[in-house]
């Protein structure tokens, strides 16, 4: 732990080397940045869009503001944790607007949970012999992603960043333009939708492995 | 016994502070809410099942190469196009010392009323002489071999592969301290640092396998300079600087002076 703590200062202070530059005028200085920070921000990305062209454009247009903006930046915090923020605001605006121009062919979402509750995959036993059991885990990736997609893109983001970016309250707070005690009601919501949508399913694997009983 | 509801097990699980007390007791007498806790668990376990497809390999460059183009041009060195992917590793290898900078930081850390101050400057300076140390080391050790390598008889090309790549990662971890130490006024430093940037580029812009003439002439312009000479002395200074803590030359001319005279 002490050690992640250690190796998360000494990128901080490297990269504020690479800041410091940059804003001197040495654009390739910034080069440094975007290739250090560009994978994680394209799994933040792809995490939050659902899709490979959608999370590439968020890593561009993430570095572009980040550019823009450097002075403004200047050091008060650390640079991937800004970039992150950067990219989970344009990706939710994306998804707002994409939601918005998509409205029209999505289906609404309680059927689509309905029909999710109903698989037949979630009877597969989890003792299953391998093939089945590798049939059953890019079935529940897939059932993984349908659920994704039905949550609103600040339940999306909610539960990307703090599932998976283990991001504080308070800044997805700040990435969502709501305050704390909100927050944890959209984390709380994409919990339950998520749950609804994959439970029979993940309580056929994982929980019952965890619990040793079926559900 | 009242259950705890599902909002509360979520933070729970979330690492909430308020009624964690509480909450754990009734979970350490309560199957029903244990089990409950297990299947909340369950959706995240499986929400880790959804993998990001790998941009591949060569993603950071494909990025950069994109987003160059759309930055605002601003001054540009004499290296500019040189850089390549392998700044990456390269960064790897700077943040992996700047780690071990830190917990020298750590145990040089004087004792006293006066140690509780932190000072930032001297704790990146400290950072800085254990980062650079290391890029001299290392530096020093690629001279070293191209220069005492021989050309193996009867062979027509000299494989200088390895020590090429190396020095290519090298260079450009070369650039940052040079610069930063301009800037943290260490003229000597930067000095050498030029110098030895050169030298590695040279090394660098060489092809992986050279005639024994093509050899023969690369070991000499590395001797001609005296860069192997006056590498090993810098970093002797900061190795004593590291150990005594001394302040950087800036604020010691009398190191300055020496360096100088190296």
């Amino acid at each position: 732990m002490n050690e992640i703590a250690e190796r998360l200062g000494a990128e901080a202070v490297s990269d504020a080397i690479a800041v410091e530059r940059t804003l001197a005028g040495d654009r390739e200085a910034y080069r440094v940045l975007v290739e250090r920070h560009s994978r994680n921000l394209y799994r933040l990305a792809h995490r939050m869009t659902g899709n490979a062209q959608d999370a590439e454009e968020v890593v561009q247009e993430a570095f572009l503001r980040a550019y823009q903006k450097l002075r403004q930046f200047a050091g008060n915090a650390n640079f991937g944790t800004w970039v992150y923020r950067i990219a989970a605001n344009y990706a939710i605006d994306r998804m707002r607007q994409r939601g918005s121009e998509d409205a029209h062919r999505q289906q609404p979402d309680g059927p689509r949970e309905e029909g999710l509750q109903v698989d037949p995959v979630a009877d597969v036993p989890d003792r299953a012999p391998s093939p089945e059991r590798l049939a059953q885990s890019a079935q529940l990736a897939a059932r993984m992603k349908e659920a994704l997609d039905a949550l609103t893109p600040a339940e999306r983001t909610a539960i990307v960043m703090r599932h998976w970016q283990g991001c504080a309250i308070e800044e997805i707070a700040a990435v969502l333009k709501s305050n704390s005690n909100a927050t944890k009601n959209t984390v709380f919501r994409a919990v339950t939708k998520l749950r609804k949508a994959l439970e029979p399913f993940a309580a056929g694997s994982a929980a019952a492995r965890a619990m040793g009983t079926e559900s | 016994m009242k259950h705890v509801t599902e909002e509360q097990l979520v933070a729970y699980r979330d690492g909430e502070p308020e009624g964690r007390e509480a909450i754990t007791a009734h979970l350490r007498e309560c199957p029903t809410c244990r089990e409950e806790l297990l299947r909340i668990e369950a959706v995240f376990t499986a929400l880790d099942a959804m993998p990001v497809p790998d941009p591949g390999e060569d993603y950071e460059r494909r990025v950069w190469q994109r987003l160059a183009p759309k930055l605002p041009e601003k001054q540009s060195g004499w290296w500019g196009g040189f850089f390549e992917p392998r700044r990456l590793m390269a960064l790897g290898a700077v943040a992996a010392m700047v780690v071990a900078a830190f917990l020298l930081g750590r145990n040089f850390r004087p004792a006293g009323p006066a140690a509780g101050v932190a000072d930032a400057g001297k704790i990146r300076e400290r950072v800085l002489v254990v980062v650079v140390g290391d890029h001299l080391g290392r530096s020093e050790m690629v001279l070293m071999e191209l220069t005492n390598a021989e050309p193996k008889k009867g062979r027509k090309l000299v494989d200088i592969s390895s020590e090429r790549k190396r020095a290519e990662n090298l260079v450009e971890e070369n650039r940052l301290y040079r610069q930063t130490a301009l800037q943290e006024g260490d003229a000597a430093m930067a000095s050498t640092l030029e110098e030895l940037e050169r030298v590695l580029l040279d090394i660098a812009n060489s092809p992986d396998e050279v005639t024994p003439a093509q050899f023969e002439s690369l070991q000499k312009r590395i001797e001609s300079k005296g860069i192997l000479f006056k590498v090993r002395v810098i970093n002797q200074d900061l190795r004593a600087r590291q150990k005594t803590g001394t302040p950087s030359p800036d604020r010691n001319n009398a190191g300055v002076k020496e360096r100088n005279k190296a």
